[in-house]
């Protein structure tokens, strides 16, 4: 992995820096420098919950689009066991930036559907950056409705910039496979649980975002377009993404507060990118407990509840 | 061959306040000048080139609904600022000075009225309120239209000319297209028509739900309608776009829309579609024994609740089933 640091970051980093380097010399009984070792360390735990704790929404932004933030290959690596991946819409293409497939949580069969993000300059490409095309949603709808058929729970993974905005993605009907999922997903009669795990925007997002709970990671973002995309239109200048996204409250802590999302999931100390497993865990448990809870219900029960659920969504007057 | 003839009488004088001052117009398209009064009762079609002038929700209920018969409902349903939004100016601002220059309290209109005789749902979106743009009151205003179309077992018609989910409700507005597109499901579920029309022009969230669902879509001739806007794509692709991209010719050709109707044939052709599907199903015999597979064959989403609903709806088709048939659904 690409050592990646933002500038937030930096303090933290340069104290354990210095923890690694005394740790070589400490290899004898000098007590001394194990003293030094735990203050350092102390400070650096300090440290980072003072600044973790009093992240700017831009930060928050920044965190979820970390390079060494898992993805979600990395979170099936990580809680899932015999997952076989399903490629294709049987319309037209495979989309690599959707992955869809079956496997075991916990020895739950599950289906799980997510954005894949890549690392290195030919992987993001033919993962297009995250960004799907219709045939990455169809694909999607299609492993989905397998799942329905069979009574199996679907997870649906989000870390998208958004969807992708191209002429072979308006020619294949982005605008209507999205709008399919919404519709199709709306009433699927076997659970859906919905984890941002990085960014989400848009259209794009919410096009495998539908579901009966929606949990966030500490560290994501979600709104209705990227804070550039935003402040291009609204600022007529891309550079104004802080202050949009500011301004659209994209954080975790906004959209529990407007009611958008079921629940904060705590990221491990200095955020998932430090700890893939450890995350990849969190996420395990919050799955399984959710699953536990919606797995009383009967399938037109969830509907009723999902529908229910996005019908209070809004704020107005009247 | 009635559809021929326009069914509405030309536009009232009373729509000459939306329009530009002046008494004459150019053509966007051919660049005509053509005389305002005579693109009035043109129903704002350019006289030479039949370019479709944009029109506001006025004109489209005008346009589609018989003669007085449109009721408004949820006219109480207000905008708020849950963000207190301000980019360059403050949403509630925005939000002023939007109702203060159309005289709308939001982007839509919802309401009974009749089609062609035939009660209806309609839905109409108005692009002048900042620009046609969901956020809450849009989103829960199609709702509440779609919830009223379910309870009265009518046809729901919606007119869209938006450009898009509104960024100043942020999330907010995103979830506008789950809940529209989920009461949609309910509608498609009670086995009540949905038809929709898309105007100049349609793209963003608004496009990527309850648009892109209607059973049958109809659109105006030349409407820009899509996904992403047109300057984003060729920033991302950084060459200029085809000819005629995302015009509704375009998206016929790619299969995206049933039909182009041309203004003037706008209200027969949707009058001709409702009146198909409201016609009491074809006499029992064939439904009896429609063979089961047919239940298996509709998509899961057609969930068992779905059935029941239907049921308890007393739509002819069910009633007309054997009490054997029914309980074989459950």
């Amino acid at each position: 992995m690409a050592n990646f640091v933002l500038d937030f970051e930096k303090p933290i980093l340069e104290i354990e820096r210095r923890i690694a380097e005394l740790r070589e010399f400490s290899n004898s009984e000098d007590m001394e420098l194990h003293k030094e070792i735990e203050r350092l360390e102390t400070k650096a735990q300090k440290l980072r919950l003072e600044v973790y704790s009093k992240l700017t929404r831009w930060q928050r932004v920044q965190l979820a689009r970390h390079p060494n933030r898992p993805y979600t290959l990395d979170y099936i690596d990580n809680m899932m066991t015999d997952f076989i991946e399903l490629h294709g819409d049987r319309a037209f293409g495979d989309d690599p930036a959707i992955v869809a497939g079956i496997g075991k949580i916990d020895g739950i069969p599950v289906t799980l559907i997510g954005h894949q993000k890549a690392r290195d300059t030919r992987e993001k490409i033919r993962r297009n950056f995250g960004m799907p095309h219709p045939e990455g949603y169809r694909k999607a709808l299609r492993v989905m409705r397998l799942a329905a058929r069979f009574n199996r729970p679907i997870i649906c993974l989000i870390d998208t910039p958004g969807a992708y905005p191209g002429l072979g993605a308006e020619e294949r009907g982005q605008a209507e496979a999205i709008a399919r999922n919404l519709f199709e997903m709306a009433h699927l009669p076997v659970p859906i649980i919905i984890v941002i795990i990085g960014e989400g925007a848009s259209g794009g997002a919410l096009g495998i975002g539908v579901g009966d709970r929606i949990l966030m990671m500490e560290n994501t973002w979600f709104s209705v377009i990227t804070p550039e995309g935003c402040a291009a239109i609204l600022y007529r200048n891309s550079a104004n993404a802080p202050q949009a996204a500011e301004a659209m409250r994209v954080t975790p802590p906004d959209l529990l507060e407007l009611k958008v999302i079921d629940r904060i999931l705590p990221e491990p100390p200095g955020g998932a990118h430090n700890d893939h497993v450890a995350a990849a865990h969190i996420v395990k448990k919050a799955i399984l407990d959710e699953l536990a809870q919606l797995g009383q219900l009967k399938g037109e029960e969830l509907v009723l509840q999902r529908v229910a659920k996005y019908a209070q969504m809004g704020v107005w007057s009247e | 061959m009635e559809w021929f003839k326009r069914v509405t009488p030309g536009l009232e004088p009373q729509t000459k306040r939306e329009l530009p001052d002046g008494l004459w117009i150019k053509c966007d398209n051919c660049g005509e000048i053509l005389y305002k009064k005579e693109l009035d009762r043109n129903l704002q079609v350019c006289t030479k080139c039949a370019f479709h002038f944009r029109m506001n929700s006025d004109q489209y209920i005008q346009l589609l609904a018989d003669e007085d018969s449109f009721v408004e409902f949820n006219r109480h349903i207000l905008p708020a600022d849950p963000l207190k939004f301000k980019d360059t100016k403050k949403y509630s601002d925005r939000l002023r000075d939007a109702a203060a220059k159309t005289g709308l309290e939001e982007a839509v209109r919802t309401g009974r009225c009749q089609l062609s005789g035939m009660p209806i749902i309609l839905v109409a979106m108005d692009f002048r309120f900042i620009g046609g743009s969901m956020g809450s009151v849009v989103g829960e205003k199609i709702s509440r239209a779609t919830d009223i179309a379910i309870q009265e077992q009518k046809p729901l018609v919606i007119i869209s000319a938006s450009g898009g989910a509104r960024m100043q409700e942020g999330a907010l507005s995103l979830m506008q297209m789950a809940k529209t597109s989920a009461k949609l499901a309910l509608l498609s579920d009670a086995k009540l028509p949905y038809i929709s029309i898309l105007t100049d022009p349609t793209t963003g969230g608004v496009t990527a739900s309850f648009s892109m669902l209607g059973d049958i879509i109809l659109a105006e001739p030349g409407a820009l309608i899509g996904f992403a806007g047109p300057r984003v794509i060729k920033q991302t692709i950084g060459q200029d776009l085809p000819e005629g991209f995302q015009r509704s010719e375009f998206l016929l050709t790619h299969g995206f829309v049933d039909v182009i109707v041309h203004r003037a044939e706008m209200k027969n052709h949707v009058a001709q579609i409702l009146s198909y599907f409201a016609q009491p199903a074809a006499p029992g015999k064939k439904i009896r024994t429609a063979p089961k597979p047919r239940t298996a064959a509709v998509p899961v989403a057609k969930s068992a609740k779905s059935r029941t609903a239907a049921k308890g709806k007393k739509t002819r088709s069910t009633t007309e089933r054997s009490p054997r048939e029914n309980s074989a659904d459950e």
